[in-house]
Formats: structure tokens, sequence, C-alpha cells
């Protein structure tokens, strides 16, 4: 994870000596042309349209089954998929079990992104006293593997989804608040963030304007690369009893309900895990397009 | 350069003192009174105040920080609620167990991904690098406890090649070095160690990259030196930055090992933290964090330590 950090932290001392007003428009040209980028995004963005219009999707209901139907195999007629141990139809499950695990694996990084990166502009920015409160407790967050961290803090709150989304949430602020106090701090002391301030700009224009312009886009790198990570734990979190509660459908509890059919039908009880991985390849494939997109420098 | 290692040493204090209000914290958040797992539903108001009394719950939140934090140096973490065994006692054991797949996985994940980083990065843009990539990408993004599902299906079920739970023959949780409990320790091992590969084989991979194309190896070739004095001095150089994530990853396989240990059955902190966390037994909970990341702090801190041996350029005394 820090070594993450400490490349998006050189991208961004890289961007902080110029932006153009045709910087985005670069950016998708560049990715454009990266055809693993384009082909994980197209994926992406099918599995999130599938994932949102799925009680359009005429699936079947994903939380009855019936007990004569149990682990029909892959292919069966009525059952694409087959069915899962309680004899519900796995394609719908697998579709209404990505709604949850998706949202646990965006929603804490949208979050952590949104204080992490109001934390660390404050830090950077004030310095002094504030820098070293917060710059410290991040320090101690940091004294914790995330998956610990994440455990830790569902562990105590119990099992649920929002308390899923708190722990993840808070695993990912002490990161994010790490990269946007370096890169602010660097941006700070910019001779023309000093012209800047000396011409009669206020804090909050310097903030606005020249800080927040050279800190977003590489914390927004860095934030791509933890969706994966957000959604591997939250359902790793689900797996462990952590996160979503039976009988509602989480790639990470079927994964888990599942482990007892793996003598009986192992590719049923794989198909969670597929999706999983496929999701957080693409996710970090897409990622790693969108950094060397926002790299590159001419 | 001792000034490096005595500012080292001393920022350990703080940071493991904020690691204990952490930990002692934990059970501060959770939901409920800490008692009510022990309480009898019918006790009364009075017998209430005097079991919080007795465990010392009645006194403000820093007191009782400091009565916990004094009990735990002196090596009480209190006692499970499910079992009622001191809970220290219960980590101990299980830390063994964990220390032990930790190490058999970073052995297999850094010297794989340290051969598969150095590989790619020397031979950048070939077919040989492009496998190696997505190798590691794989390896980063496999939820781990899903692999080990997977290994079971093929290596247990399907070849019944090697053992699918538990840390030896016969469900025994006490470790020897032979063959027999060798043969446990593989499957879960194995799928520990893919996501430290990873991370390491993309690392180097990088680091390799960047020192080949730097002034100073053309003016190495341009003199003379063979390949073989060239990769030596490109191994220095990449050793420092490589030592530091080996030391940050061993930290996370600690950690990390949790699901892995409950998809296995291996006894150890994971094992111990699930079943906390199962039976809702927060001082176990605790207990186990605590120790946990203390390890961290205290690998994170050797590295540190040991990284100006390795790279004479730090010398941030």
């Amino acid at each position: 994870m820090s070594v993450t950090a400490e490349t998006t932290m050189e991208i961004a001392r890289e961007e902080v000596s110029g932006s153009s007003r045709g910087y985005w428009h670069e950016v998708f040209r560049r990715l454009r042309r990266d055809p693993v980028a384009m082909a994980c995004g197209t994926l992406i963005l099918l599995l999130l349209a599938a994932v949102i219009l799925a009680p359009w999707l005429a699936l079947q209901d994903p939380v009855t089954g019936s007990m004569i139907q149990r682990l029909k195999p892959v292919g069966t007629p009525g059952h694409l998929l087959g069915t899962d141990e309680l004899g519900r139809d796995m394609l719908s499950r697998l579709v209404y079990g990505g709604r949850l695990t998706l949202l646990l694996g965006l929603l804490p990084v949208l979050f952590a992104f949104a204080i992490g990166t109001a934390l660390g502009v404050f830090a950077g920015y004030v310095g002094g006293i504030f820098n070293t409160v917060i710059m410290r407790v991040v320090d101690i967050f940091f004294a914790f593997p995330s998956i610990l961290l994440a455990i830790a803090i569902s562990g105590a709150l119990g099992a649920g989804i929002v308390n899923s989304l708190v722990s993840l949430t808070i695993v990912f602020i002490p990161p994010i608040t790490r990269v946007a106090e370096s890169v602010t701090a660097s941006v700070r002391s910019l001779e023309y963030v000093d012209a800047a301030r000396i011409s009669g700009a206020g804090p909050l224009t310097v903030v606005r304007v020249h800080v927040l312009g050279n800190v977003l886009s590489p914390i927004f790198v860095y934030a791509t690369s933890l969706t994966s990570v957000s959604m591997i734990l939250a359902a790793g979190l689900s797996f462990l009893g952590l996160g979503v509660r039976p009988p509602e459908p989480e790639w990470g509890l079927m994964l888990n309900t599942l482990r007892t059919a793996i003598y009986i039908d192992p590719l049923i009880a794989a198909l969670p895990g597929v999706m999983i991985f496929l999701t957080s390849l693409c996710l970090n494939l897409l990622s790693d397009g969108l950094r060397s997109a926002m790299n590159v420098k001419d | 350069m001792l000034t490096y290692f005595i500012q080292r040493l001393v920022y350990v204090v703080p940071v493991s003192l904020g690691v204990s209000v952490f930990c002692f914290l934990l059970v501060h958040i959770a939901p409920g009174d800490p008692l009510t797992a022990v309480m009898p539903i019918d006790a009364t108001a009075e017998q209430q105040a005097a079991m919080r009394a007795a465990y010392g719950f009645d006194k403000p939140l820093p007191v009782q920080f400091l009565v916990w934090l004094g009990n735990a140096l002196t090596g009480d973490l209190g006692n499970s609620i499910a079992t009622g065994r001191p809970v220290a006692g219960e980590v101990m054991r299980a830390v063994g167990n964990t220390l032990i797949l930790a190490f058999a996985a970073s052995l297999i994940g850094f010297s794989l991904g340290i051969l598969f980083g150095f590989v790619a990065g020397y031979f950048k843009d070939t077919p040989v690098d492009r496998a190696v990539t997505a190798l590691s990408i794989t390896g980063v993004s496999v939820p781990n406890y899903w692999l080990g599902i997977v290994l079971v299906v093929i290596f247990s079920v399907t070849l019944g090649w090697l053992p699918s739970t538990g840390a030896g023959p016969g469900g025994s949780s006490a470790w020897k070095w032979d063959v027999e409990h060798l043969r446990f320790i593989i499957l879960p091992a194995v799928t520990l160690s893919v996501v430290p590969m990873g991370i390491v084989a993309r690392t180097v991979r990088a680091l390799v990259g960047d020192i080949l194309s730097q002034d100073f190896v053309t003016a190495l070739a341009a003199k003379g030196m063979g390949r073989a004095g060239i990769l030596r001095h490109v191994m220095r150089n990449v050793a420092p930055t490589t030592l530091s994530v080996v030391g940050l990853q061993l930290g996370y396989l600690l950690g990390g090992s949790i699901l892995i240990e409950t998809v296995f059955n291996w006894p150890g902190t994971g094992f111990l933290l699930s079943n906390a966390i199962f039976q809702r037994d927060l001082p176990l909970l605790q207990g186990t964090i605590l120790v946990l990341a203390l390890f961290f702090v205290f690998v994170n801190l050797l590295v540190d330590l040991v990284q100006p041996l390795v790279d004479p350029r730090i010398k941030r005394g």
C-alpha cells in the first residue's frame, strides 16, 4: 500500500510543475489508446449496469429457493449458472450479490477520499500543531495491517452493512490523508502559490484553485487503486461473518456459505470468488491504465 | 547514524501507546455494555453495579485505560469471556503457529517475487516481462481466501495429494518440522504467499527497470564491465527499497493471515480472532489485535534499523 502511495506522490510532484486546461482531454485520449484499460472499463460499466438494473432483468428471486432444486450444476435449464446450497438461482444471486459487494468496494473509498483529502489538505496547508496532531494519529493507524484494522473495528462493532462501511472507511482514511498532506505541503511552498497569496487571494481561494487543482488528480488515481482492495476486504469481512448478514446475497458471504458444497459441486462453490477476482482484476488494470495515462508528461 | 537509531527507537513509544489506546477503545466502541455477554439476564441493578465495579467499568475511562495498560505491560490481557482462560496465554500459543505460517509464506512469496521482478525488470518489454506483470497483477487482485478454497478443491478434493485443513496429523496443533507437518503447511503457505509475491515482483520490476536506465549503468557498460558485474550493481541499488517493501509485507502476513487461517483451520491468531468474532469475545479480540499490531510495529522498527546497513546513503541522523 505504501509503495503505491509513494509512486502517487511522485506523480503528484511531477504534476505540480504544470497543469493545463486540456489535461483531462489529454488523459482520456491516452486512455482510449490503451486497449486493456478500455476493455476493463467496459466490463466494469457492464457489471455496474447489470447490478443497478438487476430488478428489471427478469431474474429469479435471489433470496427464496426450492429445497428440491439444491446445487443444480451450471447449465441446468432454468438455472443458467446452477443453484446454491438452498436451491436459489446462482445467476440471480451473483447479480444481486454484486450490488452489495460493489457498493462496499466503492463507498468506503469515496467517503475516505472526501474525508482523507480534507484532513490531508488541512494538515498540509495549515501546518503547525494541527499537522502534528493529525499526522501522528494517522501514524498510529499505519501500525495496523489494513485487514487487521478492518477486522478489529468490524469485530468490535458487530456484523452489518453499515458497520462494514464504517470500518472500511476508517481503514482508507489514513493512507489518503498521508498522500494528500504530502502533496499539499509540496504545493504550498511553490512560488506561484506565494504569488497568489501576495496578490490578495484568501486561504480558501488558494486551497480551492491551487491546492485542490493539483492534489485531486493524484489522490483520485490512488483512490481508484484502493477500490479493488476495498472490495476484497469487504467480501472478506462478509466471509468471516462480519459484513452482510444472510440471506442477503453478497459475494463474500456466498463464498462462505457455499464452502460446504466444494465436495459436491466445486464449480458452483467457486463462482462468487471468480466474480470477486475478475472485478478486482479489472479495477486494478483500469487503475493502472489511468495511472500511466495521467503520469506521462511531454 | 546513532541519532537515527535512537530517534527510531524512541518513536516506537508513542506509536505503541497509540496502538494500545486504540485497542483499549475497541471494547468501548462496541455497542452495548461490554459485560452483557457475561451478565445473567435477570441480574438486579445492584448485582449489575457490583459486577461493573468488580471489572473496574465504574471508573472513568482514563483510569480504566491506565489500569488496563498496567496489566497489559505485566502480561495480563484479561480473561476470555468464552473460555475463562487468560487471553495472554491463548494468544501466545496461537502466535507461534501464525509466525510459522507467515515465515513459510514469506519464504515462498519473497523469493519468487524478487526473482520474477528481477527477470521482468531486466528483460523489460519482452514476453517474459509481460508474463510476470500479468502474474503479479493477478496475485494482487485475487481474493486469497477464495484461492485457498480453489487450491483445496484441486489438491485435496480432486487429486487427494495434500490435507485440506489443520496444522498436523490427527488435528494436532503443536507444530513440528517434519514431513507429516510440512504437508499441512503447503497449501495455506502458498495461498498466503500470492499477494506479497505480486507486490514484491511489481516493486522489484519497477526498481530494476529504473536503475538499468540510469547513467551510471551506461558508464559501467562503457568502461567494459560484464553483465554479471552490472547485475551486482543493480542488486546493491535494488536492495534497500526491496527490504522495506518486504518488511512491510511480512507485517501484513502476520495480520493478514486471518482469512487464510479460517479457510484452512490453521490454529493461529487468525483462527483465534474468528472465534472471538463469532462468540463476541471482546477481551480475546482486543488482546489478539494488540499483540499482532505490536508485532507489526516491531517488524517495521527492525526493518528501519537494518535499512542503513543495506543502504549506506541513509544519513538521516
